[in-house]
């Protein structure tokens, strides 16, 4: 099938391109990007083969990808399962989702991968791209077959939500990762300073009388992962970015050559520690909100490039998890289908251009995955997010694809929406 | 005074959220009720046909019972729950038993739990009323308003006092809101501990802070003295029991930094040797029993006040 998007605002990071263009699609690839493509120079079609949709007011953009997702199958599929976290990535304008391994039983092995690789399949949406555990069963002592796993499909390591604590093992996952050309991705915290946290340390931590988790236990396993990284030569990716000590410090080493790169998601950039105050659960999170000079401070970061990808950390949780007490609640907030409209507050605020925004959403996720995407390069694959800037709308859990409503932003006025999500050339969302 | 009022709110979750105006009502409304318990018969009919649930998630003998006293002397009619988030059937969540109580139609809930938060999140979901008997290490409304109750009868005053407020304050929800209340109403508060028992930015609630007894105490008016809890020796915020009494316990000699004329004040039950040694802790400055008294009349006024406040 061949289709043209035409007089869109084609924004594509990845070749500097931010003009009005047509983009033409065909069968699973990006056939061309230029100026009345599929047209005679006299507003006529010239083949009626082609489907062509107006996109005029509109941008054109690659398909976002979402570095950093939770799709909790096997094991949770009551909070969400492969296929409606699928439904609520191309919902939210996410062509790529990498799924972190903390299921049940932890994707350890090459069957839990090859299980979620064809869950994604059947589901026929959204491309997935699952993150295998470093250690087996996430206990951080044994490494999981690394090139098994990589033959099976995975596209990065990580422990995400059971940070590896030991030092020794993550310098042996970073070498071995190295040599298999894979990325690690650390989630970065330091566990005998946060255990039993619950919260942000700080003042409102004070006020709220609840213990505390302070930057420190994430700054210093930034520092760690980054000075093994360093010493073995490799690279290493930081998960999440929430304190200003940890931007500051991925920007140190950054600016000494280390090969390291980072993401922050967008309850970092929106939300602060004060938030807490009704001690609504939905605010839980992990790492937690910080403070307004924290946000400041990654904010600052997203800015200069120290933080170059934006990822959702979409965790879902049923109400088993979150109507009940502050302290029991499990951690995490859902964030695929409102990540687009809220990274775009930083567009409306002139934080970033919207080309910026893009590239974060985009060629520099795919970068970090070292996968072929986040582009409108020809001959690459056909993934395309069309979003509507007028689009204003209302958060309303009970309206989203995920299974799970564990939203801190529901009622928030979103600016623009994702309104067509084209996945390798083919239309998976549409509410043009 | 007091009786024509009404306490705007549905719910007392924290000292934090009142003004000082309704500070005032509650001890005014609670000094109106003292003498109901020192009657032959000690009881009124005011809140005839109103139901309390006492919810105790945590255990506790004292406030339990003082809440329990006070519903009785106004002739409402009175349930204990006590129960543990371990006995709570597995799939049931907090709000699913919050929606239970609600559906049973009580007046008044008072809630006593371990979690901070839990009382204003059982707030959200019921219409009824919710009082704070203490949640987490976050607020303890009763206490703190029985506390000011006795400060302000036995000093005449509340503004201008000097406070001093000994121990755990990390951990201590009755600190909290007595930070809150007293320096709502002008009283200035000094903290003193160990660095490790201060919580982060604590200065920014408008205290000072003080790692030696005697320097948070000097010229107190009132020395309030925490309760520790054995347990936290194992998280090293204290070397050893023998350590911090050494350095914290409040005995003869120490006490005289303060003015002659301190009042001694503890929220119960006292580790006697720990933190207050036992001839200042059962001494002649000591108000720790007429605070245990007050209680009953501060709860009085709120389960009034909270009910519309008519007699």
């Amino acid at each position: 099938m061949t289709m043209l998007l035409k007089g869109g605002r084609v924004i594509d990071p990845s070749q500097k391109i931010d003009d009005i263009l047509d983009v033409l699609i065909e069968g699973r690839t990006i056939a061309a990007v230029g100026r009345n493509l599929g047209d005679d120079g006299k507003g006529k079609k010239k083949d009626p083969a082609v489907t062509v949709l107006d996109l005029k007011g509109k941008l054109v953009v690659p398909g976002l990808i979402d570095i950093h997702t939770h799709l909790r199958e096997p094991g949770y599929e009551y909070k969400e399962t492969v296929e409606s976290g699928c439904e609520a990535a191309v919902a939210g304008g996410f062509t790529s989702i990498a799924c972190m391994p903390n299921t049940n039983p932890v994707n350890d092995n090459r069957s839990v991968t090859e299980f979620i690789l064809r869950q994604a399949q059947k589901a026929n949406l959204a491309n997935v791209y699952p993150v295998a555990a470093i250690s087996k069963a996430s206990e951080g002592k044994m490494l999981t077959e690394f090139g098994d796993l990589k033959e099976a499909g995975a596209a990065a390591f990580s422990d995400d939500g059971r940070p590896v604590m030991h030092a020794g093992l993550m310098k042996r996952a970073l070498e071995y990762a190295c040599s298999l050309e894979l990325p690690i991705v650390s989630h970065c915290e330091e566990l005998q300073l946060s255990k039993g946290g619950l919260m942000n340390e700080g003042l409102s931590s004070t006020e709220l009388g609840m213990p505390g988790i302070p930057t420190i236990s994430e700054d210093i396993m930034v520092v760690r992962d980054i000075l093994i990284a360093e010493y073995v030569g490799t690279s290493v990716h930081i998960c999440h970015v929430s304190s200003a000590g940890a931007v500051r410090i991925i920007r140190q080493a950054r600016e000494r050559g280390v090969k390291v790169t980072a993401e922050t998601a967008p309850h970092y950039l929106l939300l602060n520690d004060g938030a807490l105050k009704g001690f609504e659960t939905a605010y839980k999170v992990n790492p937690p909100l910080r403070s307004a000079e924290d946000v400041a401070a990654v904010r600052a970061g997203l800015r200069d490039g120290t933080i170059e990808v934006i990822a959702s950390d979409h965790a879902p949780h049923s109400a088993i998890e979150k109507e009940v007490e502050f302290e029991y609640a499990a951690s995490g907030m859902v964030g695929l289908e409102t990540s687009l409209g809220l990274c775009w507050k930083l567009v409306e605020e002139g934080l970033l251009t919207p080309a910026e925004l893009i590239a974060r959403m985009t060629v520099n996720a795919a970068r970090v995955l070292r996968i072929p995407k986040g582009t409108l390069k020809k001959g690459a694959d056909a993934d395309v997010t069309v979003i509507d800037p007028k689009k204003s709308w209302t958060v309303d859990v009970k309206k989203f694809r995920s299974r799970s409503r564990n939203s801190p932003f529901d009622g928030w006025k979103l600016p623009v929406k994702a309104v067509l999500t084209i996945v390798g050339g083919e239309i998976k969302y549409n509410e043009l | 005074m007091g009786f024509d009022m009404k306490l705007a709110r549905k719910d007392l979750l924290g000292i934090q959220e009142l003004s000082v105006e309704e500070i005032n009502l509650i001890l005014d409304t609670a000094d109106s009720f003292i003498d109901i318990s020192t009657r032959e018969i000690k009881k009124v009919p005011t809140l005839r046909g109103v139901t309390v649930v006492n919810l105790f998630y945590e255990p506790s003998t004292r406030t339990r019972t003082s809440f329990e006293i006070a519903a009785k002397r106004l002739s409402a009619d009175t349930i204990n729950i006590a129960t543990s988030t371990s006995s709570v059937v597995k799939g049931e969540t907090f709000v699913d038993t919050a929606r239970n109580l609600e559906a049973m139609n009580p007046d008044i809930i008072v809630l006593r739990h371990s979690a901070a938060g839990s009382p204003h999140m059982l707030s959200k979901v019921v219409r009824q009323s919710v009082i704070n008997a203490g949640d987490g290490a976050h607020e303890h409304p009763t206490q703190a308003l029985l506390d000011m109750m006795t400060m302000r009868e036995k000093k005449k005053r509340l503004s201008g006092l000097k406070v001093a407020i000994v121990g755990d304050i990390a951990h201590s929800r009755v600190a909290r809101s007595n930070i809150y209340g007293l320096t709502k109403m002008g009283a200035k508060v000094s903290i003193g501990g160990p660095i490790t028992m201060m919580p982060r930015f604590v200065e920014r609630l408008g205290v000072e802070v003080h790692y030696k007894l005697e320097d948070a105490i000097r010229d107190a008016d009132i020395i309030m003295m925490l309760r520790i809890q054995l347990e936290r020796q194992e998280t090293n915020l204290f070397p050893s029991l023998r350590e911090y009494a050494r350095y914290y316990c409040l005995n003869r000699k120490n006490i005289a930094a303060a003015r002659d004329d301190v009042l001694i004040m503890h929220p119960g039950p006292i580790n006697r040797g720990v933190e207050i040694s036992p001839e200042i802790a059962d001494g002649p400055d000591s108000v720790i029993l007429e605070q245990v008294t007050n209680g009953v009349a501060v709860r009085m006024a709120l389960l009034y006040l909270l009910s519309g406040g008519k007699s």
